[in-house]
């Protein structure tokens, strides 16, 4: 799988307060999604184009467990986000979700409207725009599986069609 | 910051904390950890070793009204599944309380009759908040896996059980299989001893933690909490260290049970408690004396942006908010009496209290300490998670300051996303009410 896209960067400890902070929660997920880090950078859903991927300082993800920090993002067009590393819950939430995640140590050179194109097999992200070529930690197959099937429940229902 | 390697600790810095603080006779050369003997009997193995990811069974799993019903009920339709085991499920209904539109009043009543419909006795509606209710009820057993659809579900490490936040469609292959895949964490062991400081509270311990390793400093990781100063708090407090074992990243947080904790699920649990083998192996051990501790805040932006009490002193604040899972429970309660008896909240201040059940709020009725606490000023609010979500009643505005002795302060946690929040123990949120101003408590308790 060879992921390319746009890059929009953020800094540190993107938290999910900040991806969807608590007043939308009682929305539906589509809802929620039209508010996507709002509180960070309100020309996000507007400028957010499908499969642009999103680039994140340290610690991307921290804080609640809402899943809706993850959704919000797939359903807004982000193909997947990669960052030096992630919150546990939001790592897996995203998985879950069908959202890829990348950890990537070089992830701070990336430059907002860089195009990348990340080789999901390789591990590899190449910066189009800079030339330069960041090594991610590679997904181990299940977890590809899960991403590649549209996140969990599509998978689950692959998986429950093929026994019945 | 990084996380260091796991590597194996030098002698000066393990003593035996098992065997020092006399909980168990150790188990000599297994060198596991708390959290490695809980998933590995959850796993059906011997031994596992960190970074290995292992299936587990699930002895408790707990939703809220905005992580549960609402998007499991249509999950499992779409599969066409049921719950494994609605004797293992907890349901509570905390964000969402009382509600305050339709859309609130819809999702509490699709999360009445989920539980109804799908057999979950288990469930618990504005009787408080889901981190609290579990306990108060003794549905959680020492040496178990429990996994909870909110981040702060770390919270029931303070029952020796390994206690994992995970989001709701994680939640679903729990609900339908009664298993989840965990990775097995390394371990972070946080020694705390000596006679707590005055002035202090378990929240100024966390709070100096949280400063030296940040909040990312234990990511993916397992706390292991001990030292007499952690067995010698009251359990509200233990409560505090292991809810907000998630602010440092945590994958869990866990207090190994002592005779207190045995007595609260009425002995149950002695067969299954875990306590850490002397030659158990950690990513790190930090050492703290409780003795040198001082009253410490979180200044606005994280919860790792700590400072002394002292130091942040004079900044002007307009609400004190004594809330949440973490900073809304008897004691705490009882704490901010003690700091407000005789005084009055500042004038322009507005001073919240939504305490963490309704069994607190009864508590703190019979024992005069709500009468103390209305007395000075403040407004009772209904139980439940409130605005420390940013729900409810107590959201903040746009260059609004609040202190607060909650657990989270990122930018647009409690409101808008330009107002600034300090964490406190209840003894500093108490103090600052007071004086209107970030305030050391010690400086009032004097």
């Amino acid at each position: 799988m060879i992921l390319r896209g746009r890059a929009i960067v953020y800094g540190d400890d993107v938290s999910t307060d900040q991806i969807i902070p608590g007043k939308y929660l009682k929305l539906t997920e589509e809802e929620a999604a039209t508010h996507a880090l709002e509180g960070l950078d309100p020309t996000f859903v507007t400028r957010v184009r499908r499969g642009d991927l999103l680039v994140g300082g340290k610690n991307f993800g921290t804080g609640s467990s809402r899943e809706y920090a993850a959704s919000a993002l797939r359903i807004c067009g982000i193909a997947a986000v990669i960052a030096p590393f992630f919150a546990r819950i939001f790592f897996r939430n995203a998985i879950n979700q069908g959202l890829a995640v990348f950890e990537c140590a070089g992830a701070r050179t990336i430059r907002e409207g860089d195009e990348l194109e990340v080789d999901v097999a390789a591990g590899t992200v190449r910066d189009l725009t800079q030339g330069t070529t960041l090594t991610s930690t590679k997904l181990p197959p299940h977890i590809l599986e899960l991403i590649e099937a549209g996140g969990l429940i599509p998978w689950l229902e692959r998986r429950l069609a093929a026994t019945r | 910051m990084t996380v260091p390697r796991a590597r194996r600790p030098s002698e000066d810095e393990v003593e035996h904390p098992v065997a020092r603080e006399g909980l168990a006779r150790p188990s000599v050369g297994n060198g596991a950890t708390v959290a490695e003997k809980i998933l590995a009997r959850k796993s059906g193995r011997d031994h596992v070793a960190p970074g290995e990811i292992v299936w587990c069974d699930v002895d408790l799993a707990m939703v809220h009204d905005s992580s549960g019903p609402r998007r499991l009920g249509p999950m499992l339709e779409r599969l066409g599944a049921t719950i494994w085991d609605p004797s293992k499920v907890v349901i509570a209904t905390d964000h969402f309380v009382p509600p305050n539109d339709q859309t609130e009043v819809e999702i509490a009543r699709v999360t009445r009759e989920f539980a109804r419909d799908r057999g979950v006795a288990k469930y618990h509606e504005a009787e408080g908040i889901c981190h609290i209710v579990p306990l108060e009820r003794g549905y959680v057993i020492p040496g178990t896996l429990f996994v909870g659809a909110d981040s702060h579900s770390t919270t029931a490490g303070v029952m020796g059980a390994f206690a994992v936040p995970v989001g709701v469609t994680e939640m679903l292959g729990v609900f339908v299989t009664g298993q989840i895949w965990l990775k097995v964490p390394e371990t972070t062991r946080i020694e705390w001893t000596g006679p707590l400081a005055e002035g202090c509270m378990a929240k100024d311990m966390v709070l100096t933690v949280l400063g030296e390793i940040g909040d990312d400093g234990a990511t993916y990781q397992e706390l292991e909490y001990g030292g007499d100063a952690v067995y010698a708090l009251p359990f509200d407090e233990r409560i505090v260290l292991t809810n907000m074992a998630i602010e440092h990243g945590a994958k869990t947080g866990i207090i190994p049970p002592d005779e207190l904790v045995f007595g609260l699920v009425r002995g149950r649990g002695r067969d299954t408690a875990a306590y850490p083998d002397p030659d158990a192996i950690y990513a790190r051990v930090l050492r703290h004396r409780a003795d040198e501790l001082a009253p410490r805040v979180a200044l606005p932006g994280a919860p790792d942006n700590v400072a002394d009490a002292a130091e942040a002193k004079g900044e002007r604040i307009d609400q004190a908010y004594i809330g949440a899972c973490t900073g809304a429970k008897y004691t705490d309660l009882a704490a901010v009496a003690r700091v407000v008896r005789g005084r009055r909240v500042a004038p322009g201040v507005r001073f919240l209290i939504a305490p963490a059940s309704k069994d607190v709020m009864r508590r703190a009725a019979e024992s005069g300490v709500l009468a103390t606490l209305l007395g000075a000023g403040a407004t009772l609010l209904p139980t439940g998670c409130g605005a420390c979500a940013g729900l409810g009643h107590g959201v903040l505005g746009a260059g609004e300051r609040c202190i607060s002795s909650t657990n989270r302060n990122y930018p647009g946690r409690m409101g808008h996303a330009l107002a600034q929040v300090f964490l406190g123990s209840p003894l500093t949120v108490a103090a600052s009410a007071v004086t209107g101003t970030v305030t050391d408590p010690r400086e009032l308790l004097a």
